[in-house]
């Protein structure tokens, strides 16, 4: 079958400069930076697949799926959080070096690997599951406008964008963040669920919603375009209700 | 609860009653089967909810009649046309039958599926689901959004936090130990450490996956390398139906991201360069909603013709132009915006250039409809169990039609749940040898001590290159052995290979050199596969026999590894073949 193309695109070389450590060698982080030749549909995971494949077989980083629905590579790229291969580099400014980095508020593993667990650990806490006491074994109903009030947060890929971009979590590692409130939104607004109470009571905790800042950073950098300082703010209003 | 039964410096091992392979849909569908009564480990080389299942768009086909008329067996029927008549019936049936109940169980689980006026499950059209036989399209796919997929996983994933189940994340299996023909465990490759786990358990499920990677143009994530079905056959299982690989039709052009059949489902329709709705020649009654198969020939077609867009002429056209903003916003959101963000094309108002996509095997580790693994047409192999896309059962046969896997992992998913705790209940543990992981140590040593010149990405892409080139869309005997002698090629090169990395924290460097092994494999089966199937059906279109051939070859493919070179295939593989089971439906004239 014939090579496909797509229309447009010239190369054009660009520099990444990367966020380097090995954790076997290395004491502090270093940056390190590689030109690479790119085309205008590439995305930044791909410059980080090319160093990689054709430079530095030792870059690591987390990725699967290449089309923003698993959440395994959210990464820092120029001070922002997003997913590399979200990213298309014709979008950012390439007469300057693109900055690549790890997530922050996360422990470094390796190069731009960090270590998830407090991340996880903070969802698990707020009983990410439906709770429902009856077992109908049929499909239970629920109205088109009951199940539009939580859509917007069953979006989320728990790639922790959000969670990294939060200056409260950077401060305070203890903070629930707002992918596990988004979580806690997905159930507490669903209709078919009985434990709305519960999660409130574990979000009206001294770590829960009244630690966000409502800086919006968040939702800035939820590359599912979840309204996520929205979600939050609900969840703070359903607090006060003492209600979903 | 499962206990650490050894440790030494390198080689921790865990003992299970019931050990699954991979964390996707089918793997943790098949956990929660399994439950909380005996141990169950989950053993995944991706977070959980990273893993393929989640890119699934479209839906979940089950014929629940809530939006109009329909029944399982209109369901079986369509799913054994659609599959070329190479379908297992017996399957099939399961599968259409335990669909309803495998929606409810969803439903019940949390899964917040689109929803009627009265508060129903919505369905919806998709490619090859018939009223009545073929008579017109019927509305049974069941969906949340164009996200699905992504529904399931995180359902699937919750109710798996709910029950405790046992999770060992990134932790990528390298090898599954038998001993005397009886699985013993499996060994892993721990990436935080580098160190090796032995899993001993007394059933153990297979669920890992697909193999898209052996294809330049895929819709597959980069993970997706087959190593749960390379591993299977590199112990001696066949792999059957291996010839048989959908190209999805409507990839993104020139990146292979997946676009999902629903945007067909919902009105949207394919165009070649003058504006045509070419469908309408191929396919008169169901146009645009045939099965992938045809479409994607279809389109091939075009393009081969001189009827493709664009400056090369290499792709057609999916027009969303005439449907509604608000449909299109609340029914087809993510695909939309993929065609934004990757190709800078609205769909409100200009139509997405597309181009079939390497998507799904229809073939893999030979079950049967208890998802035991085979090791032959017939033998089971006790305590071994594989479901999702790395099984063959086969209820896709030569051709998948849409929605039927996210069933198929439902259905099969929880189906090797239940078998597999059943055979653990009473079975004792099959010893673990000495030195059950000396295979693997060994592997990873050769590979990280290798100092040859040949580069592990350039092996890939050539591999990649001469797959998407001789064994795509059309093949010939002469392209496929070209394929043959260029994987040769390759095998002799990936002795010659060197990595970089040497550390042993999150060494991926290693890993990808691995799974380039698995690769190698599985492109070669596949190869051998369509060489040998000298006839057209379903998604293999031979174009130098381009007729189906019921009486030569309305049986399964069945490639066994050998230690010696083979007469009938000039490798090391022999290929045999299996009776299609036949119910009700015998084989005829594929129309649509």
């Amino acid at each position: 079958m014939a090579e496909l193309s797509v229309p447009t695109i010239e190369s054009f070389t660009v520099t990444l400069i990367v966020r380097r450590f090995d954790p076997e060698n290395d004491t502090e982080p270093k940056w390190e930076d590689f030109d690479v030749e790119m085309y205008g549909t590439d995305r930044v995971l791909d410059a980080l697949h090319k160093i990689k494949w054709e430079q530095d077989g030792s870059l690591t980083f987390r990725r699967s799926c290449a089309h923003g629905v698993c959440g395994s590579d959210a990464m820092r790229i120029n001070g922002r959080n997003r997913l590399a291969c979200k990213t298309l580099i014709k979008d950012l400014d390439i007469s300057k070096p693109i900055y690549v980095e790890p997530i922050k508020g996360l422990p470094v593993e390796k190069d731009l690997i960090v270590d998830m667990t407090p991340f996880y650990k903070a969802y698990l806490e707020i009983n990410p599951f439906l709770v429902a006491t009856d077992k109908p074994n049929k499909e239970r109903l629920q109205s088109p406008e009951d199940r539009a009030r939580y859509d917007d947060t069953t979006k989320c890929i728990l790639c922790a964008a959000c969670t990294s971009s939060c200056p409260v979590f950077w401060t305070d590692g203890q903070y629930f963040g707002p992918a596990a409130i988004v979580n806690a939104h997905r159930f507490i607004f669903d209709s078919r669920d009985e434990n709305a109470e519960l999660r409130l009571d574990i979000l009206n905790d001294k770590e829960g919603v009244w630690r966000c800042r409502t800086t919006f950073n968040c939702t800035e950098a939820c590359p599912r375009g979840i309204e996520v300082t929205k979600a939050i703010a609900e969840v703070k209003q359903a607090i006060l209700r003492g209600r979903a | 609860m499962a206990e650490k039964v050894t440790a030494d410096e390198n080689i921790t091992y865990h003992s299970f009653d019931v050990l699954i392979v991979g964390a996707g849909g089918a793997g943790m569908r098949a956990a929660i089967e399994a439950g909380t009564d005996l141990s169950v480990g989950v053993v995944s080389k991706l977070f959980p909810t990273r893993s393929h299942t989640g890119a699934a768009q479209g839906g979940m086909a089950a014929a629940l009649a809530n939006v109009e008329e329909d029944n399982w067996e209109w369901h079986t029927f369509d799913t054994v046309k659609g599959g070329d008549y190479l379908v297992d019936q017996d399957a099939a049936e399961i599968l259409a039958k335990e669909s309803v109940q495998a929606v409810i169980d969803l439903e019940n689980m949390g899964l917040p599926f689109n929803r009627t006026p009265d508060g129903k499950i919505d369905q919806r059209r998709f490619g090859g689901h018939t009223r009545d036989h073929g008579k017109a399209p019927v509305r049974r796919s069941c969906y949340a959004a164009d996200r699905t997929g992504h529904m399931i996983l995180q359902t699937l994933y919750q109710n798996c936090v709910k029950l405790g189940i046992n999770f060992f994340n990134e932790f990528y299996v390298l090898d599954l130990v038998m001993n005397d023909g009886k699985p013993a465990g499996v060994v892993a490759y721990e990436l935080a450490t580098g160190d090796i786990h032995v899993f001993q358990a007394k059933s153990i499920v297979f669920a890992t996956g697909g193999f898209g990677k052996i294809y330049k143009t895929t819709s597959n994530a980069h993970t997706l390398t087959g190593d749960g079905v390379a591993i299977a056959f590199r112990r001696g299982i066949p792999l059957e139906d291996m010839e048989f690989y959908q190209f999805h039709p409507t990839g993104l052009a020139g990146l292979g991201i997946l676009l999902s059949e629903a945007a067909r489902g919902e009105g949207g329709i394919l165009r070649n360069s003058s504006g045509e709705r070419f469908m309408e020649r191929y396919a008169p009654t169901i146009k645009d909603l045939a099965p992938r198969d045809m479409v994607a020939r279809a389109m091939a077609n075009e393009v081969r013709e001189g009827r493709g867009g664009g400056p090369n002429k290499d792709y057609v056209f999916l027009d969303l132009t005439h449907l509604e903003p608000a449909v299109i916003d609340a029914k087809l959101p993510d695909i939309t915006e993929f065609a934004r963000t990757y190709l800078g094309v609205e769909p409100y108002t200009e139509q997405i250039p597309v181009f079939p996509t390497a998507h799904y095997a229809m073939g893999g580790i030979p079950t049967n409809i208890k998802a035991e693994v085979l090791s032959d047409n017939d033998t089971v192999i006790p305590g071994l169990y594989a479901a999702g896309e790395c099984a063959c059962v086969s209820v896709h046969g030569a051709n998948r039609l849409g929605t039927n896997s996210l069933l198929d992992i439902n259905v099969f998913g929880k189906r090797a749940g239940q078998y597999s705790v059943e055979y653990a209940r009473t079975a004792t543990q099959v010893p673990m040898p000495e030195n059950a992981a000396d295979d693997v140590i060994a592997m990873i040593a050769k590979v990280r001590k290798a100092k040859g010149k040949e580069k592990i990405a350039q092996l890939r892409k050539e591999l990649q290159e001469t797959m998407d080139k001789n064994a795509q869309v059309f093949r010939t005997e002469e392209t496929l052995n070209e394929a043959l002698e260029k994987v040769a090629e390759l095998r002799g090169r990936y002795e010659k290979i060197s990595i970089q990395d040497q550390g042993k924290r999150f060494n991926t460097d290693l890993l990808e050199a691995i799974e380039l092994g698995f690769l190698l494999d599985l492109a070669e089966v596949t190869v051998i596969a369509c060489r040998e199937r000298r006839e057209s059906r379903g998604a293999h279109l031979r174009e130098d026999y381009t007729e189906r051939d019921d009486k030569k070859f309305m049986v399964h493919s069945m490639v066994y590894k050998q230690e010696k070179t083979e007469k009938n295939t000039g490798t090391n593989m022999r290929i045999g073949w299996k009776p299609v089971v036949v119910t009700n439906y015998q084989p005829m004239e594929r129309k649509y």
